[in-house]
């Protein structure tokens, strides 16, 4: 054992109850000085819990936690700041229209008197920090112009700014490509000089790996197990999140590919041009490419959200337009959004009204909905897919990440398509439901529907696709086969070689 | 594993009550306003009272309906008190000078009053506008052109087969009564067991998920619009048919009473969450308080001001209840 000092954050015995759920129970956190520790477990295990606990958004019912060697309790993220824990969330609301300089200050501004704000000596501090950290803009540029990276750098320097000693950053990578996140790694390893330590929320082990001193796992709302990163391997950590072995990561299975059913021809849109392809029937289409390539901009276009300015497309070989998704749906074209808070739930409204949503025509008995075979069909389509949930009565709110978009799945299989668009299918779910998404994908294809999947992962590309396409700047850079991948001709530098413009 | 706490409240799991509250709190604060206003004044419990306020609420009942398909939207309609206006000049117009046959006159009416709550949704659903500012300066349009129609004077309905509307009865029920219980019916049934309510709550609750859904944000507002119109337009008739006189001022103020209906039964403003069971019993609140306070003999001045408390104290507790945001 250490001795105590080494540790800047110990959590001890921490419970916590919601109702009956008991969402965390006796658990424990050390986090030393300076090391940047990652929490894994799956979705629901407790870590977001912890962490609300910690900048206290949560009382806990029982336990106790130590910074900096001394007892600490705050009622609220602004006194959790103060006494030096900063979080940087996962979803960023940022104020459009406040300029960087005022974004940092916000809630500590520089006054005259308490009164009146001192905006030339904010923006010189700002500008300071911000050459600190070499930011491309300065202090008066507004947050709206920024990209989501940039709005999480700012976060970071809010942090530091702040003189925050310990920086808990949740799923910092779920929304930047490649390049972003080297970005971010490298300000993770400054800070990490500086002696801030950093708690580390994420889903990708590979960046676990790469950016983590050590890590601690939870599972159920229990503390599993804490260890330094070079002492493990992935598949221990994955069996310690998931109490057994996934045997195998990508349970893709081979399915017989049949004749064309969906084929694009020079499709031209905002932030693509000039994409053709074709996709069949039982073939699991991979889509990559980086952020913002064009990717999603193409399927969203396809799907009737966004306008096609030229090109055409053609399902079972006539051709058709889709203006609207209410359109594309009728010809059997769905699609999963990346977006899953913006285009998936209505979180109000329960489980069995989300998924019945789009195929509430075919199942009406004259003018009004045939509630029991609704009720009914909801439920096995839910059962089929494991959404884990007392009951499909039960609002979207109550559900974790991972069994919401089993439920966005859910209505999509309902409508039973020709075509299932999935666009970033397995982001910021947990691991065990990620294996289940990746089977029932596998289930679609089985069954005959064409698949196309859009992923940031390029494991995930790899593994579960019949042929990826690759994305660069809105043209296609490739097509890759999966016999090039199993035969080992094509590796993941190459892919990503070519999306960042390679040949 | 910690054992799980079991927290009892009266005797009954705090998760089961607080579930029981939830679904039916605004009902027990519906259940004690009677009890005590039933203990301060006797008058209050004979049936004939029930029924005189049963007739009341009918028409502040039809336009709690279409409000609350509205806002479960995610909008709001203040056009309404116009609107009665506009019926009821209409139909002045129609039936005394012109001796149009009254059936033909409000079916004219509602025609009117159908096509501005088109317009309404019109404007809202197409040109993505804030409702509050199209159905604020809707109400200006409708309400002039009643002025217009009517010239600005009252206009006395003498019909006799008019005047029935409002007193004539079904057995011991007034017509106004089964005319409210058959619309609630109906809308009862069209929010809760038709894809067009399903549409209403989806397109409130997230409007993107909706259109990714292949629900048409266009049709489900403007119908929640015209159906406000229409319903707006049966209070119209209601009313007129009960003060025999058309007037281009009279349901001032009638959007407020309605709104008020549809937050005490727990109609979400931020949309997507209704009941119908809920705006009944908020119509009801709302009428109970008026003829409570009226035979207790207050004062209508103080009777606002306590209308206003109850709404706010109603909600908040709800709110409380559930640990939801208003």
């Amino acid at each position: 054992m250490e001795k105590k000092e080494d540790y800047i954050l110990e959590c001890e015995g921490i419970s916590k109850a919601f109702g009956g759920t008991q969402a965390l129970s006796n658990v424990q956190l050390h986090v030393r000085r300076g090391e940047v520790h990652a929490l894994l477990g799956e979705n629901g295990a407790g870590k977001s819990t912890l962490m609300k606990t910690i900048i206290g958004l949560y009382k806990a019912d029982a336990g106790s936690i130590t910074f900096e060697g001394k007892p600490y309790s705050v009622k609220g993220p602004v006194e959790a700041i103060a006494a030096g824990i900063s979080m940087i969330h996962q979803e960023l609301n940022p104020e459009p229209f406040l300029s960087i300089a005022e974004s940092i200050f916000l809630k500590r501004e520089n006054t005259v008197g308490g009164v009146l704000l001192n905006k030339k000596e904010q923006n010189r501090r700002a500008a300071e920090i911000l050459n600190k950290f070499d930011f491309p803009y300065g202090p008066k540029t507004l947050m709206q112009e920024l990209t989501l990276a940039q709005v999480q750098m700012i976060e970071i320097i809010k942090a530091v700014s702040c003189d925050a000693h310990l920086i808990i950053m949740d799923e910092p990578t779920s929304s930047l490509d490649s390049e972003e996140t080297e970005h971010l790694f490298r300000t993770i390893r400054e800070l990490k000089d500086k002696g801030v330590a950093i708690i580390y929320i994420s889903h990708r082990m590979d960046e676990i790996f790469e950016i983590c001193d050590r890590v601690s796992v939870f599972r159920d709302g229990t503390f599993v197990n804490s260890c330094n990163l070079g002492e493990v391997t992935k598949d221990e950590l994955i069996s310690m999140m998931v109490g057994r072995n996934v045997a195998n990561v990508f349970p893709k299975t081979d399915c017989e590919i049949g004749e064309t059913v969906f084929k694009v021809e020079n499709l031209t849109g905002n932030g693509f041009e000039n994409i053709s392809f074709e996709v069949h029937k039982g073939e699991i289409l991979g889509i990559s490419g980086l952020v913002g390539s064009g990717r999603s901009e193409t399927m969203r276009a396809i799907f009737g959200l966004d306008k096609i300015k030229s090109g055409s497309m053609y399902l079972d070989g006539k051709k058709i337009t889709n203006k609207s998704p209410r359109a594309a749906i009728k010809k059997g074209i769905c699609m999963v959004n990346e977006d899953r808070k913006e285009y998936g739930l209505c979180l109000f409204r329960s489980i069995r009204e989300n998924i019945s949503l789009p195929n509430l025509p075919a199942r009406q008995r004259g003018l009004l909905i045939n509630q029991k075979r609704e009720k009914k069909e909801c439920g096995e389509v839910a059962k089929m897919l494991t959404v884990k949930a007392a009951s499909i009565e039960h609002d979207g709110f109550s559900l974790s990440g991972g069994n919401q978009q089993k439920v966005v799945i859910a209505k999509w299989f309902m409508a039973n398509p020709k075509v299932l668009i999935l666009d970033e299918p397995t982001r910021g779910v947990d691991v065990g439901a990620k294996a289940e998404i990746h089977s029932l994908m596998c289930e679609f294809a089985a069954k005959g529907m064409a698949v196309i999947m859009i992923s940031s992962e390029l494991p995930e590309v790899m593994g579960m696709s019949d042929r990826i396409l690759i994305y660069h700047e809105g043209k296609l850079n490739g097509e890759v086969l999966r016999e090039e991948i199993v035969s080992g001709v094509m590796g993941q530098e190459k892919i990503l070689a070519k999306e960042f413009g390679g040949k | 594993m910690a054992v799980k706490e079991e927290k009892k409240v009266l005797g009954v799991d705090r998760d089961k009550f607080r579930m029981f509250m939830g679904k039916y709190g605004i009902g027990v604060v519906l259940f004690i306003m009677i009890i005590v206003i039933s203990i301060m004044e006797p008058a209050f419990r004979s049936a004939k009272n029930f029924i005189n306020v049963a007739t009341q609420v009918s028409i502040n009942g039809m336009i709690s309906y279409g409000m609350c398909l509205v806002i479960t939207t995610g909008g709001i309609d203040l056009s309404v008190g116009a609107q009665l206006a506009l019926v009821s000049c209409i139909l002045g117009q129609f039936i005394t000078n012109f001796g149009v046959n009254p059936f033909l006159a409000c079916l004219i009416a509602l025609l009117a009053s159908t096509a501005f709550g088109f317009l309404n949704g019109f404007f809202v659903a197409r040109f993505n506008m804030f409702p509050f500012v199209v159905t604020l300066s809707t109400q200006l349009i409708i309400r002039g052109l009643a002025q217009v129609i009517s010239g600005g004077n009252a206009i006395p309905l003498t019909s006799e087969t008019f005047q029935h509307i409002y007193s004539s009865k079904v057995g011991p029920i007034p017509l106004p009564i089964v005319i409210l219980f058959v619309v609630t019916v109906i809308v009862y049934i069209m929010l809760h067991w038709t894809k067009f309510g399903r549409y209403i709550f989806a397109v409130g609750g997230n409007v993107h998920a909706a259109i990714a859904s292949g629900v048409s944000e266009f049709w489900t507002k403007v119908g929640a619009y015209t159906i406000s119109g229409l319903l707006a337009g049966i209070a119209g008739i209601i009313f007129t048919a009960k003060t025999s006189s058309a007037q281009s001022n009279i349901g001032i103020g009638y959007e407020t009473d309605a709104v008020a209906a549809c937050v005490l039964g727990g109609t979400s403003f931020a949309g997507g969450v209704a009941t119908i069971p809920g705006v009944v019993m908020g119509i009801f609140i709302i009428g109970f308080i008026y003829n409570g306070m009226n035979l207790i003999g207050i004062e209508s001045y103080y009777q606002s001001m306590t209308k206003g408390a109850v709404i706010i104290g109603a909600v908040l507790l709800d709110m409380v209840l559930n640990r939801k945001k208003g």
